[in-house]
Order: structure tokens, then sequence, then C-alpha cells
């Protein structure tokens, strides 16, 4: 029988505490759309989406109201469309983003990632030629997202890869500056990226997936930090616990609602990623959790340990609460998506050494930060590589994505609006590691590869 | 398929009497209620049975939700899957 309490405590997560299901993604293979005439391989892609993802919005709809919970997303990740370029004659991916466009607003979805391109081992002609259309796709396109494997510990990391990302990205931001410099907000650089990931703008639909699949991320900090508001003299084991316990309610909202949405659009469950994903909404960050747990202020002393201590706890209890985990999985820290971030940054407790160093420990990396305008590409490239290091030798996944402030410095403000938020621009170290950055080739892959 | 129907709010005469009646209106049938009074609000939680609802659920409860604001009670219909799932392993 249910209790009157656990009712209530329901309620107040989602009324009170920004519960959420952050994004309900629909994984659609596209390699079966391949074809040598690019025009008919972009009107198979956009049949192929409008077919499998016509009903995910009204349905995701429908699954809000059962259940009181609110579905912030409702998205789609597609094969690497590098992969379906290397096949056209005409050698022209604009029109694939396009395509891919069209079918996100025919479909009604917020986004559309997997404008994407796997190079962590080397390039195929289709890989180049779309990671070079990558800001102009952006520029043309709102619901387009990008992303860029350039690493892995299997591989090691791609020097040729991480050179021209810094400049992509520098574009990609140049040539949307009149709207606050999006395009780049839009393009993630990875390390050992994952397949299943159900959130942008890193989300791809990995070759090794089914042919559709449903991947759900959920949300929560909000409820993360009021639990631990109420316990305040707990010790850090209980804390550790609390988290847990926490974490695993979360999780298993979203399993229930993966489970709905899959049988209600016939479509095979994949996972549920176990993410604590803030929003800029006061009350909804992670930074705020951490102070909760002790810290004067995000970014001070200590941080880097209670973010290991809450991602660990955030996976301990989701993992339980799932029967397919998979995605990021983990405690998310993007700058401008999260308003204690943003505090942190503002006052200068924040900076990018030590959010490089709490990437270490979380779910992803360098995310949501914007740097000055006139930051040179070799210094963005040099940013990939570090992060991708860590990446690499930690066997975890690791991303950048840094946006340009074009024509501002440090500390102006950059807006993105709605969930990408806003923030300062941030202090960049503009040493020049030009030639190293200029060396190319590739960075051989870690002993941790040697596992076999 | 069961519902919860929560009620917050202030408290006053004929809360009980009106939520019921809107049960009674769409075909839901209240299976259990417990309510409790902590200084001036009013809780209740309704567990119900929509088998015979005479609309679409959704219908159901956006109706019950803006009845909850028109008498400036905080009220919401879910599916009592939602807290099975939360609260039990």
């Amino acid at each position: 029988m249910l209790e009157t309490k656990d009712i209530l405590e329901t309620i107040t997560m989602i009324q009170e505490e920004n519960l959420d299901i952050r994004t309900v993604t629909m994984g659609i293979s596209l390699l079966d759309c391949i074809d040598s005439n690019i025009d008919k391989a972009c009107q198979k892609v956009y049949n192929k989406i409008v077919a499998k993802a016509s009903r995910l919005v009204p349905e995701c709809e429908e699954i809000e109201k059962k259940y009181g919970i609110p579905i912030i997303n409702k998205r789609i990740s597609v094969t690497p469309i590098a992969m379906l370029v290397g096949a056209c004659e005409e050698k022209n991916p604009i029109k694939f983003a396009l395509a891919l466009e069209k079918a996100a607003r025919t479909v009604g979805v917020n986004f559309i990632g997997g404008y994407s391109a796997l190079v962590q081992k080397g390039f195929t002609e289709g890989d180049k030629i779309l990671i070079d259309s990558i800001p102009e796709a952006l520029s043309k396109t709102e619901h387009i997202c990008s992303s860029v494997n350039i690493g892995s510990t299997k591989a090691g990391i791609n020097l040729d890869a991480v050179k021209i990302m810094g400049s992509v990205v520098k574009k990609a931001a140049e040539l949307t500056k009149d709207r606050n410099c999006i395009g780049a907000a839009k393009l993630v650089v990875f390390c050992n990226a994952p397949e299943d990931n159900p959130f942008m703008a890193g989300a791809f639909h990995g070759v090794g997936e089914a042919d559709c699949v449903i991947n759900v991320g959920v949300s929560g900090p909000g409820v993360v930090r009021a639990a631990l508001a109420k316990s305040k003299n707990l010790d850090i084991t209980g804390v550790a616990e609390l988290i847990k316990r926490t974490a695993f309610k979360i999780t298993r909202m979203g399993q229930l609602v993966a489970k709905e949405a899959s049988a209600r659009l016939d479509v095979p469950f994949g996972i549920v990623d176990l993410s604590l994903a803030p929003t800029p909404a006061v009350g909804d960050s992670v930074a705020y959790i951490l102070e909760e747990i002790g810290l004067e202020c995000c970014g001070c002393a200590g941080t880097t340990a209670t973010l290991a201590l809450l991602n660990d706890a955030v996976k301990k209890g989701g993992v339980m609460a799932s029967s397919k985990v998979g995605g990021l999985s983990g405690a998310f820290i993007p700058v401008t998506e999260d308003a204690g971030m943003i505090n942190a940054a503002a006052c200068g407790s924040l900076t990018i050494e030590k959010l490089e160093a709490m990437t270490a420990v979380c779910s992803v990396g360098l995310d949501m930060i914007n740097i000055p305008g006139d930051t040179t590409p070799e210094v963005i490239s040099a940013i990939i590589a570090d992060e991708a290091a860590i990446g690499m030798i930690n066997s975890k996944t690791t991303a950048v994505r840094v946006i340009p402030a074009i024509g501002k410095k440090e500390g102006d403000s950059l807006s993105f609006g709605g969930l990408l938020g806003e923030g300062p621009v941030m202090k960049v170290n503009t040493g020049s590691p030009a030639r190293f950055i200029n060396r190319g080739g590739q960075i051989p892959a870690p002993l941790q590869s040697l596992k076999n | 398929m069961k519902i919860v129907i929560s009620v917050i709010g202030k408290d006053c005469v004929g809360i009980l009497a009106g939520v019921s009646n809107k049960c009674a209106d769409f075909g839901v049938n209240i299976i259990d209620v417990s309510q409790s009074v902590l200084q001036d609000m009013f809780c209740m939680i309704m567990i119900c049975d929509i088998s015979k609802l005479t609309v679409d659920f959704n219908e159901f409860a956006d109706n019950i939700s803006a009845y909850g604001k028109e008498k400036n009670l905080s009220i919401h219909a879910m599916h009592e899957d939602i807290f099975n799932s939360m609260h039990k392993i």
C-alpha cells in the first residue's frame, strides 16, 4: 500500500525541487539510407526519421500527463553523418544538415544529434569533408547538434584532428556571432564518446546499436540538494548514503518513463543515463549540492573531492534502479547551464583549471564554458588535447564544449537563453601551445589500452 | 487502472465534498482516502479506480487541477505506478 509520506515526497520533488525527465532520445540508425546519390540519401534520411519519430513528441506528452512528471526535451540521435557522406559522389554534407533540420521541424523535436565523425585513429574522406562543414551546418540550422570523437583509450589521440577542431570551434562561433556564438554551443569534441548517449550536444547513434532505440536521461540536482539540506548533521558516509538513496528514486522515474515510452512507440528500450543534469533554474544546480555538502563556494579547495563523492554515489544509487544503464552516467558540470557554477565563475572562485581537475572525477568535461573571443585556435586545440588526455588515461568519457565569445573579453557575459543558459567569459591561459599542436600525428594509445 | 489524487491547500469547508463530486462526475471510483490537517493546511490523498472513467485520463487530470486552481488548492492526479516505482523495490 502506498504511504502518504511517500506520495507527498514524490509530489514535492516534482513541484518544488525541479525533478524532471531531462530527455527522451530516440536513436535511429541511418545505415540503410546510404546512397551514392546525395539527394536520394537525404530523402531517405528524412523519410526514415519521420517514419520512426512521428509519434515521439505526442507520446511523450501523454506520458507527462499520465505520471505528472515533466519531460523537458524530446530528441533524436542518428548514425554519424560522416558515414553517409563518404558514400556520396557529391561531397556536400550541408544537404544532410538541411534534411535533418527539416525532419526535426516536421516531428517537433528539440534537437537532432549526429552531425558527427569518429576520427580517433584517422580520417576517412567522408570524415574530413563533414568536419570542414560543421561551422556552416551549425550556422544554417537551429536543431542540429554536432560532435567529433578525436581520441580513445584504445586508439590514443588524433592530434591532426585536435588541430582541426580548434579552428572548427572558433569558426562555428564566428559564423554565429550575431546569435551569441550559439554554433559552438552545439558542438562537442569527445574522447571515448559513448554510442548511446541521450544528452546533447554529444548524442549520436553508434553503429553497434539496434535500428531504433529509446534512451532516457534524468535530471534532479534540486532533489539531491533538498535531501541534503534536510539532513544537516550527517557525516560524509551518511551524505554518500543519502545521495545514493535519492539517486535511486530519481533513476526509477527514468526507468519507468523509458519502459513506457518504449512500449508506446514499439521501439526497444536502450538505456537510462544515470545523470544529474542541472538547469539554469535556481535550485537545480550541481554546484549548490557541493556547497550544501560544505563548500563556501564551488571551485574552492574540496570541490574535486565532493564532486567525486557525488558522482560515485549517483552511479551506485542509480545502477540498481535501472535494468540497463549507459550513456554518460554521472554528474554534469556545464558552467552556463548551472546557476551555482555561473555564480562561482562570476565571482572568480571557479576557474578553467579547477574545472579541468573536476572533469577527472565526473561525467563529462569542460562543458559550456565561455572563453574570450580572441582565444587562438591553437589554444582551443590544446584545451581539447588536455581534456582528451584525462579521458584517455582514465578510461572515461571527456569532452570539450567551449564557446569563443566573439567580440567579448574576460569578465563580459554571453547569454544563449533556455536550457543553455548564460555565463561569464572565463580567463584562459594564453601561452602558445602552437608548436605542440602543429606537430600533428597520433598520441599513441596508453598502456591502459592493453587489457587483453 | 489506479490513480492517486493529491489535494493540498488552506483548509476550508467542503474540500472533500467538492473533489469527491468531481470524481463522481467523471466516473472515478474512490477506493481509499487519507487526510490530515496540520495547523490550517489541508492535505488529502485519494486512491481511485478509473476503469469506468467517462473521459480521457488527460482531460480528467486537466479538469481536476483546474478545479483546484479555482478553489486555491493544489490538486494533482497521477498514475499510481510513479509512486510504486519510486518507493518500492
